[in-house]
């Protein structure tokens, strides 16, 4: 186990030093670089004696491998710079929206895992019967939803017409408000994880192994619950795990169309606001949610399969 | 046990997905004339926020402008979107996918490190960042969607280099005196453009999603112009008094989609039995 | 006349495609006394793991029961239920597969997968079980069978997990035992030990074996009666002895002709093994008459058109050709 984990780290930590680098180049290097494009979209004009003492300030006058030995330096110690806007460390402005955003983002993926692995493992025990077809009607169809569309539908439905659940905002954190947009987030999750859930357990009840229980005389009740379950899990951990990605990248919309106080739309804020720092902050930290997540999934691939140990 | 060789299936998504994908095509291709007005310029204050009905099958918008020409219209820009950033993907991930497995050595580690840097961040999150950085327009659209998902291309091309490598081909075909690039495109190639068509049709399903997602956060197409995105991001403020605004370029972009993605599914059947292009 | 333990009678498979139904097995019948060794050869895709699967009652699609009778100690269980099925399966007839690598669950020690046998048919808890599979584990020979009954299969080699397969068949006390190629993918060294356990066994048990298998002499040499399969049809069955002293059918001659025998290469010198020509037809392939006929040196005329009825031999035996000279 701890092998496992010392080894991932390992792997993690030239990853992420390749994130800041790209981060940091992507937005010095290129064209529209923050201070220069300040106030040429009209929505942010500042006086350009402002501008110079910004300048100064942020050290923006360095040379860029300067700027960079600085920004790794930084970036080392915790310290992602003071927003632009607010004048606030941005690390305390990350800080403030994690949580939400960690709310929003499990409960997304475990209204994902409930509906879509409960339909996939349907799906698969009667392969061509009227459970199956629908469910993968209906997860090929999630698959094509545009998931703000969607959110728009359930609030619009759900919201303004029925009045059943609260149509934006974090309210006071309960459970209310996190229902839709949860929903809207999970419905693409649901949907691959049902596609890949009914595929992982045709081919595990098409193993060998469950010939073996077979002919031991057991119901098919236990040979699911003693062998295809566990197998099957296998391959759906990895799925949760690779998924964690693009539903991090559609939070970001989600969160702006729920007006969702989290890390995804600080994210935009500060992109309209030209506010770099911020903007740098907030990828990175997406990007090391991500590879923390994986990271646990693969302790959880240990746990559930004793070849890995020895494989690896 | 020989059994006798059974059907291959997979033939409805096939045939469901191809038509409507022919359809969105058919659409975007003859915009001009089925479309009842300019998309941009027909606004009519007289005729605001009219109801789906007889004279406006999909209503109109708040400057009284025709929903059903603008979707119409708005095809265009989704179908280009998803077919130059697929063929961007594709071009940049099969030549690093093939130029890594064929040269080896450090070439090969430098796209390994590439292709893991660009799984580990969300390609949504760096489609955004690139946007951020060249402004809106359909322009960065297509660079910024066509830099951030050769990942899948690449890994494919770059396996089929190496298994091709490991049979022999290679080496044959380099001691008959064909050169890199020949022994590329004939030996290589062939091998791995089924694959390569089910991931960039999957892929464009997806690049119409990002495009719509991006231009909601309104750094995408920026209206007046009709792309469905932008349609539904002006659609929003509107979702309670005129609602038909949001409905029909969401339905516009779903069905597109699931054309998409269900053609894809077909064409795996077909062209690529062992699923090395299942979604993962 | 002693009633059989099994009794397989015109035993029809039937495959079923988009298209067509077809006969994968047909007219198959053989019996097998209590604690006898019975053998069943012939090359892959003969029909023999199907035959097998459909005593077990676990044909899946497209393959399904066709005509016939299958009596298990004097009770039709052709028609069984599925819950009927279940109680039969592993307490009174088990099974041993060909593939040891992939026949025990990866994710699951194996003491426990002995000791779901007797969870399972005995009403045992999993403590009484478990030390119950430790037992097995060391009647079967199985070293440190108390620290191995932790261990997942990946940890064993492969004839160990042949032996934990074994104890898991034999946990309940079978009276029927089918070995299903129990040793075609080990090593030539371990095999020997394999059929050796197996056959000490069961015959201390006194449990039934049919035993399945390309390898004609492994199947002579550890049972009494040995039947031929070819192209889903039964072609020849005779006492192990006089399959080999007087083969009747010249997919059998074939057979004992590919087989390495001790002794013979200095007297015939360097002489190649032979082999038979040509391979098994597909189930929808095969050919008119005798099924035999296209890779049969004897064909004639008569063999492209009949299909050959049985001619019954002494002691039993019977031949499907109409040259068995």
């Amino acid at each position: 186990m701890l092998v496992v984990l010392v080894r991932r780290l390992a792997n993690i930590i030239p990853t992420l030093i390749a994130v800041v680098a790209l981060v940091f180049l992507l937005f010095s290097v290129l064209p529209g670089s923050f201070i220069s494009g300040m106030g040429e979209d009209g929505r942010t004009t500042i006086d350009p004696a402002v501008m110079e003492r910004m300048r100064k300030e942020m050290g923006l006058d360095d040379p860029l491998h300067v700027r960079f030995a600085k920004y790794i330096a930084h970036t080392a110690t915790g310290d992602l710079g003071i927003s632009f806007r607010t004048r606030e460390p941005v690390t305390a402005l990350i800080g403030q929206r994690v949580w939400p955003s960690l709310k929003l983002v499990f409960a997304a993926m475990t209204f994902a895992i409930l509906v879509g692995v409960t339909l996939g493992f349907l799906a698969a025990l009667r392969p061509g019967s009227l459970v199956d077809t629908v469910s993968m009607v209906f997860a090929i169809s999630g698959l094509s939803l545009s998931q703000f569309w969607f959110g728009l539908m359930l609030m619009y439905l759900f919201a303004l017409k029925l009045n059943w659940l609260p149509s934006f905002g974090y309210g006071d954190g309960g459970f209310s408000h996190i229902v839709l947009p949860a929903i809207a987030l999970g419905v693409g999750p649901m949907a691959l994880l049902a596609r890949t859930t009914r595929a992982a357990v045709l081919d595990v009840l098409n193993a060998d192994f469950v010939r073996t229980a077979r002919s031991k005389g057991m119901s098919e009740r236990r040979v699911v619950a003693w062998h295809v379950l566990r197998n099957a899990l296998v391959l759906v951990v990895t799925i949760v795990g690779l998924q964690f990605g693009s539903l991090m990248g559609a939070a970001v919309v989600v969160e702006k169309l729920f007006a969702w106080p989290g890390v995804g739309s600080l994210l935009v804020d500060s992109v309209f606001q030209r506010d770099m720092p911020a903007v740098q902050g907030c990828i990175l930290m997406i990007v090391l949610f991500f590879l923390a997540i994986n990271t646990l999934i693969d302790l959880a691939y240990v746990a559930i399969d004793p070849r890995i140990h020895y494989s690896r | 046990m020989k059994l006798p060789r059974l059907k291959v299936k997979g033939g409805t998504s096939l045939w469901i997905g191809g038509g409507l994908v022919t359809l969105a095509i058919v659409v975007a291709i003859a915009a001009p004339l089925i479309a009842r007005t300019d998309p941009v310029m027909d606004a009519n204050l007289m005729n605001a926020e009219i109801p789906p009905g007889l004279d406006f099958p999909f209503g109109t918008d708040a400057q009284g402008r025709d929903i059903y020409s603008r979707i119409v219209y708005g095809a265009r820009i989704s179908l280009t979107v998803g077919v130059v950033s697929q063929v961007l993907n594709s071009l940049i991930g099969v030549t690093l996918g093939l130029t890594a497995g064929y040269w080896g050595g450090w070439w090969d580690d430098v796209v390994t490190g590439l292709t893991n840097l660009m799984l580990a961040i969300p390609s949504l999150i760096f489609a955004l960042a690139i946007m951020a950085i060249l402004g809106p327009g359909l322009l960065s659209l297509l660079v910024a969607l066509g830099l951030t998902s050769w990942s899948y291309s690449c890994r494919i091309a770059r396996a089929q280099v190496l298994s091709l490598k490991s049979q022999g081909y290679v080496q044959a075909a380099r001691i008959l005196g064909y050169g890199d690039l020949r022994i590329m495109f004939t030996q290589v190639l062939p091998n791995i453009l089924g694959p390569l068509i089910v991931i960039a049709t999957l892929g464009m399903g997806g690049a119409i999603l990002s495009e719509a997602a991006l231009s909601f956060l309104g750094l995408g197409i920026r209206p007046p112009f009709p792309s469905w995105g932008s349609m539904l991001s002006e659609a929003r403020d509107q979702i309670t008094t005129a609602p038909w605004l949001s409905v029909f370029p969401g339905l516009a972009i779903f069905f597109t989609v699931l054309g998409l993605n269900l053609l894809g599914d077909g064409l795996r059947d077909i062209f690529d039995p062992q699923s090395t292009t299942r979604r993962a | 006349m002693i009633e059989p333990l099994l009794k397989v009678d015109d035993l029809h498979i039937a495959l079923r495609t988009e298209n067509a139904t077809y006969n994968a097995v047909e007219n198959v019948s053989f019996d097998i006394g209590r604690g006898e060794a019975f053998g069943l050869v012939g090359e892959s895709g003969c029909g023999k793991s199907i035959t097998a699967l459909s005593v077990m009652g676990l044909l899946r699609r497209p393959l399904s029961l066709g005509d016939g009778k299958i009596i298990l100690d004097g009770e039709e269980i052709q028609d069984a239920s599925p819950a009927e099925m279940r109680r039969l399966r592993g307490k009174r007839v088990a099974m041993i597969f060909q593939e040891p690598m992939t026949a025990l669950n990866p994710l699951s020690p194996v003491g426990r997968q002995i000791a779901e046998m007797f969870v399972l048919h005995q009403g045992a808890n999993w403590n009484e079980a478990m030390d119950r599979a430790e037992e097995a584990l060391r009647q079967v020979q199985v070293p440190s069978p108390e620290r191995r009954i932790k261990d997942f299969p990946h940890q064993l080699s492969g004839g160990m997990r042949q032996r934990v397969m074994i104890a898991i068949a034999l946990a309940c006390g079978p009276e029927l035992l089918i070995a299903d190629e129990p040793t075609t993918a080990l090593d030539v060294t371990v095999q020997a030990e394999i059929i050796d356990l197996m056959a000490e066994l069961c015959a201390a048990k006194g449990t039934a074996i049919l035993m399945i298998s390309h390898d004609l002499g492994l199947v002579a040499n550890m049972c009494r009666r040995v039947a031929v399969m070819y192209a889903g049809r039964i072609v020849e069955q005779q006492d192990a002895d006089a399959i080999f002293a007087t083969p009747r059918h010249p997919y059998t001659r074939g057979l004992i002709n590919s087989l390495p025998r001790l002794g013979e290469r200095s007297r015939r010198g360097r002489q190649r093994l032979q082999e038979i020509s040509g391979v098994v037809p597909s189930i929808a392939g095969y050919p008119a008459g005798c099924r035999f006929n296209p890779r049969c040196s004897a064909v004639t005329e008569v063999c492209r058109e009949v299909a050959p009825e049985i001619t019954p031999l002494p002691a039993d035996g019977l031949v499907r050709c109409h040259h068995h000279g």
